[in-house]
């Protein structure tokens, strides 16, 4: 086709959106390509919104988006085969306007997220997969689709399609992806009356509860599993490495099955009806297995350039904020009337560098390989918390000296102590 | 020639969910989808377009966000879409919807003379076949239901002759111009959008017209007044459980489990022998 | 094309209006089956409807009737008689060389003209090729409400109006219409939906005659030829009395060999779930439920079926169901006869081989 556009985002998940919102916000013009029948139709699963990222790109976002429930509670629990232990964060701080984070449903906050993309002037072209970047030279001068006349050219390309790009792996933009680097998360979403989710979370309306778990539930797979409430369903998942799938042999279904029987979980779920099971890849490998961020005429932002903070479990902010710091580099070239050269989009590294974005990205960066080399963390510990959780509990005529004593023992036992005292550093280290 | 495409905008059935306390439909997630059937309709009056020339206008009567499943019959090559949306249309019944679509056709053939109206075979949400028949008896046009294929337009005799699927087998048919077919499922297979008309999809300025633009007059026919049925009780369906015995043994081993239901089930219906023994003959 | 998504929020319960009949509809009177017919065979839906429209008319306290159009001759007599087995008290008979074959036209014409001369209250017909494209047609010109693909036919006694039930949604809810002030109310209802009543073959009825008045010239549609169904090798599962099917738990093409195997022993048909013919497994004919055929054969094998409600309401009729599906809380446990927990890939050649085995005992012992 003859038409040029200033800019084209391949995808339209949070990342793509950010960035063509954006953009087009700006005037620019802007062609967004999304591979689904219509934005979040690959999403059906609850996520958690992070208020700030989507302030700073739709400043009033909170009159009409899809939003659940704002959360005022967090809990952590590490899981045994029976029990868990666990700690509960709850503050009157969480009920106050403007809340922080919400619980969401992707496959309506995508759709909502893109008309407003649409409303902002981009030109979305759905169902229409991106089978080649054009390239001149060493520049990327457009997108090749795989429909008829399916060539289509622009300024710069921005490369939001998400984990496992396969069009950067191409284009020799990065590697193949490694199994160690990406989690796979399998959703479920529960549907239950408002107010029995209510009552049974002792919360009120439009209030939520975000439930984090560890422990025995990934058969001491590294990774974590995740309950969060929604207006009327229940999202619950369990993330595991794919490599350690692959080892132990266990069906990511078969894992969620167990975590749904465990008598804590369970009765959170009773009476639902389940509706998507769905699931997800998770680039995890942290700051260390990014790709190279920008090009001749491209950028990558959100999944597809690994930003993902496996420890807060934080994504779609991070997508979001890099879809905005690449839109407002391109942004910037135009105003300058400059060309979308490497050197002159080295300010998108530049803004993620001086950004909380890479600065958390490298904090964590030897957190995938801490867990990866000592799966204790998920087998070991737990047991350990719980019995001696319940060691401590038991009124059994011991006192509580020797019930110590018999769990450090316990602990040592299992774990010498310079494991132990490895561990500690090595956490230190990782969060310092 | 110009021929005029009704479709309709449909949740997908197969994704569709009864809230499990309210019984209601639970629209959430759930993807509208172009009724399937209407795609077999709308390639053939495209293949139509493409071999004897002329222009497809695109109809659908529904609420706005019906406009997405008219976008897409532009990507594939439709060259106008109409939307007739109005409030007064809410709660229409076969009947009044059949009468709103007629009028509109009317309508569009008042601006550009219309040969043959194409509609789906049934949707997939409703499931009744009556709209088609019913415009064409509003609008005298010769109805050819379940079409199979078009064998021969002869634009200039006005007459067109082609196969309707019948119980027993098919009937060859000849007919005059205007008529409204609708085609068999599976009877052909819906293009593939080139870019360039989906670009024209997403640009393109849709027509939206209420009951007055579709010139109806008479609001008796339309919405709740024009729909002689009334939806009296929606409810889920509760079938009876009755649960299945189970068939175990000791070794778990499938011949076992296999002989073991054998025994059972012939000694409690043994005329399932004689069943069996007949429908090998 | 229907409106009637607008409809799945339920209005105004209709019964507990106070409720008037329109002294002009009075008249009407009756129930009226349609005698589907082709190729000199009368289709066994007009019977299952005829057993349906008898319970109506007992109810109502009025006279069931058929409707017989076709060309003159010895076999819509024919018709008429088996009407009166079945539980007609009288038949409606317009005889034409033009309705030699089914053709819109002349058809609705003639439907037409018979319910305006003899006003029945309630007309049913077959939800066939034949007759939904009659039924769309004359409910039109007769400007009355229809309600197709009933599952269930009822007389609501508060105002003698007929309940139609239907699947809506793909199945997933069902809905109770009724057509009040307009006349007659017309039903449709797929084959296999209503058991096929006994015949009562000392039973007979009277016929009343009406001519269709019409000449070929006014007919703008004609038939060229008739190409019959070439039935070897097709597909007939509404009215097998074995049938073997699939769903997505066979999990692969190939595996899908199992069940043709499990068939090709009992002799049977084989079936199959909605997402194995939109995958292409096996052709269209094969699916069954709400939006493929309704079965009701004597034995039903239900292998790797979760037993979704779209999929049970076009088989739970049959006699005795046996589910094969590895997991325990599928919902077909719920409504099968017998049930085997387990992978349908070993248990399907088990279970072909110990029916191969008892067909051979049995033969043996005849």
């Amino acid at each position: 086709m003859d038409e040029k556009f200033d800019a084209i985002v391949i995808g339209a998940g949070p990342s793509g959106n950010a960035a063509a919102y954006t953009m087009a916000k700006a005037g620019l013009k802007v062609l967004q390509i999304e591979r689904g029948e219509y934005p979040g139709s690959k999403n059906v699963q609850g996520a958690i919104l992070y208020s700030k990222a989507l302030e700073e790109i739709i400043p009033d976002f909170r009159e009409d988006a899809p939003l659940e429930r704002h959360l005022i509670e967090q809990q952590m629990w590490v899981l045994d085969d029976e029990s868990y232990i666990g700690t509960t964060y709850r503050s009157a701080e969480f009920n106050q306007e403007p809340y922080n984070r919400y619980t969401i449903i992707r496959a309506q906050f995508d759709k909502w997220f893109s008309k407003r993309v649409q409303e902002a002037g981009a030109l979305l072209v759905c169902e229409t997969t991106v089978t080649n970047l054009l390239m001149d030279g060493n520049r990327v001068i457009g997108v090749q689709t795989d429909r008829e006349n399916g060539a289509i050219y622009a300024d710069v390309v921005v490369l939001a399609d998400g984990v496992n790009s396969l069009l950067a792996k191409k284009a020799g933009f990065h590697a193949e992806l490694e199994p160690k680097d990406v989690a796979l998360a399998v959703k479920e979403i529960h549907f239950l009356p408002e107010e029995t989710i209510q009552s049974r979370f002792n919360i009120g309306e439009g209030e939520g509860v975000v439930i984090e778990m560890a422990g025995k539930i990934t058969q001491g797979m590294m990774g974590t599993g995740f309950l969060y409430t929604n207006k009327d369903s229940l999202t619950i998942g369990v993330g595991c490495m794919l490599s350690d799938f692959k080892q132990q042999k266990i069906t990511p279904y078969e894992l969620l099955e167990k975590m749904k029987a465990h008598p804590a979980i369970k009765p959170l779920l009773a009476g639902g009806e389940m509706k998507e099971y769905t699931a997800h890849l998770i680039p995890e490998g942290g700051y260390k297995a990014m790709p190279k961020l920008f090009g001749e005429g491209w950028m990558i932002v959100g999944d597809a350039g690994m930003f993902v903070n496996a420890v807060h479990r934080e994504g779609s902010n991070l997508a979001m904020t890099t879809g905005r710091y690449a839109a407002e580099a391109v942004i910037d070239l135009k105003e300058k009337k400059l060309p979308m050269t490497a050197a002159n989009l080295a300010r998108y590294q530049g803004r993620l560098e001086d950004s909380f974005v890479m600065k958390d990205m490298k904090k964590y960066k030897n957190m995938p390989e801490i867990f990866h080399k000592n799966n204790h963390f998920f087998t070991t510990y737990p047991e350990l918390l719980n019995r001696a959780a319940h060691t401590m509990l038991t009124v059994d005529g011991v006192d509580k000296k020797s019930k110590e004593r018999e769990i450090r023992k316990s602990f040592k036992q299992r774990r010498s102590l310079f494991g132990l005292m490895g561990d500690a550093f090595k956490m230190w280290r990782a969060f310092e | 020639m110009h021929i005029v495409v009704c479709i309709k905008q449909v949740p997908d059935s197969a994704q569709i969910r009864v809230h499990p306390v309210t019984n209601t439909i639970m629209r959430q997630g759930v993807p509208a989808i172009v009724n399937p059937y209407d795609l077999f309709s709308l390639e053939e009056a495209l293949r139509l377009k493409d071999e004897y020339g002329g222009r497809v206008t695109v109809l659908s009567m529904g609420p706005p966000q019906a406009e997405a499943a008219l976008r897409k019959a532009i990507s594939f090559g439709a060259d106008d879409a109409i939307l007739v949306t109005d409030r007064a249309f809410a709660g229409s019944d076969t009947l009044a919807t059949s009468f709103a679509l007629a009028s509109a056709i009317q309508k569009i053939h008042e601006d550009m003379p219309v040969d043959i109206v194409f509609a789906g075979k049934q949707t997939i949400d409703g499931d009744t076949a009556q709209v088609g028949p019913g415009i064409a008896k509003r609008m005298d046009l010769q109805l050819l239901t379940y079409v199979s294929s078009i064998t021969d337009l002869d634009l200039e005799n006005r007459e067109i002759t082609l196969h309707r699927r019948a119980e027993g087998g098919v009937q060859v048919l000849k007919t005059s111009l205007p008529c409204l077919i609708t085609m068999l499922e599976g009877t052909n297979e819906m293009r593939f959008a080139t870019l360039p008309n989906m670009f024209r999809a997403a640009r393109y300025p849709l027509k939206q017209w209420d009951k007055d633009a579709a010139g109806i007059t008479d609001v008796s026919k339309i919405g709740l007044k024009g729909s002689p049925t009334i939806v009296s009780k929606v409810f889920a369906p509760q079938p009876k459980t009755i649960p299945a015995e189970i068939i175990d043994c000791e070794s778990k081993q499938p011949k076992d489990l296999a002989v073991t239901l054998l025994a059972k089930m012939f000694t409690k219906f043994p005329n399932l022998h004689e069943d069996i023994a007949k429908a090998n003959a | 094309m229907s409106e009637e998504t607008e409809k799945d929020a339920p209005k105004k319960p209709a019964g507990r209006r106070k409720f008037e009949l329109d002294p002009r509809l009075a008249s009407y009177k009756g129930v009226w089956v349609f005698v589907e017919h082709e190729r000199g065979v009368a289709h066994t839906v007009s019977w299952e409807l005829m057993g349906e429209g008898r319970k109506l008319a007992d109810k109502l306290g009025v006279p069931l009737a058929g409707v017989v159009m076709g060309a003159p001759g010895i076999q819509t007599r024919r018709f008429c008689e088996e009407a009166f087995h079945y539980g007609a008290d009288l038949c409606y008979l317009m005889e034409d060389p033009l309705m030699a074959d089914y053709r819109n036209q002349p058809f609705t014409k003639g439907l037409t003209d018979l319910v305006n001369a003899y006003q029945p209250e309630i007309l049913l017909l077959g939800a066939t090729t034949l007759g939904r494209d009659l039924a769309g047609s004359v409910a039109t010109t007769l400007q009355t409400g229809l309600t197709a693909d009933c599952t269930e036919l009822n007389i609501d006694m508060e105002n003698r109006s007929l309940a139609a039930t239907r699947p809506t949604f793909g199945g997933s809810l069902l809905c109770t219409i009724v057509t009040l002030n307009y006349r007659p109310q017309m039903a449709t209802v797929r084959p296999r939906v209503m058991s096929l009543p006994k015949p009562d073959m000392t039973r007979t009825g009277s016929i009343v005659e009406h001519a269709l008045g019409m000449t070929e010239s006014e007919i703008v549609t004609k038939v060229l030829e008739y190409i019959p169904d070439n039935l070897q090798g097709k597909p007939q599962l509404p009215f097998a009395d074995i049938i073997v099917a699939g769903g997505r738990g066979m999990k692969r093409p190939e595996n899908f060999q199992l069940i043709w195997d499990l068939a090709k022993v009992l002799g049977a048909e084989v079936g199959a779930t909605r997402p194995i013919v939109q995958a292409g497994w096996v052709e269209l004919d094969r699916q069954v439920g709400q939006s493929g055929k309704t079965v009701r054969p004597k034995l039903y094998i239900a292998a790797g079926i979760s037993g979704a409600i779209q999929h049970r309401v076009g088989m739970d009729a049959s006699d005795v169901i046996i589910a094969i599906n590895s997991d325990p809380n599928a919902p077909i446990f719920d409504f099968a006869t017998y049930g085997i927990v387990g992978n349908a890939m070993t248990i399907l050649p088990a279970l072909t081989e110990a029916f191969r085995q008892q067909l051979a005992t049995l033969k043996v012992a005849v």
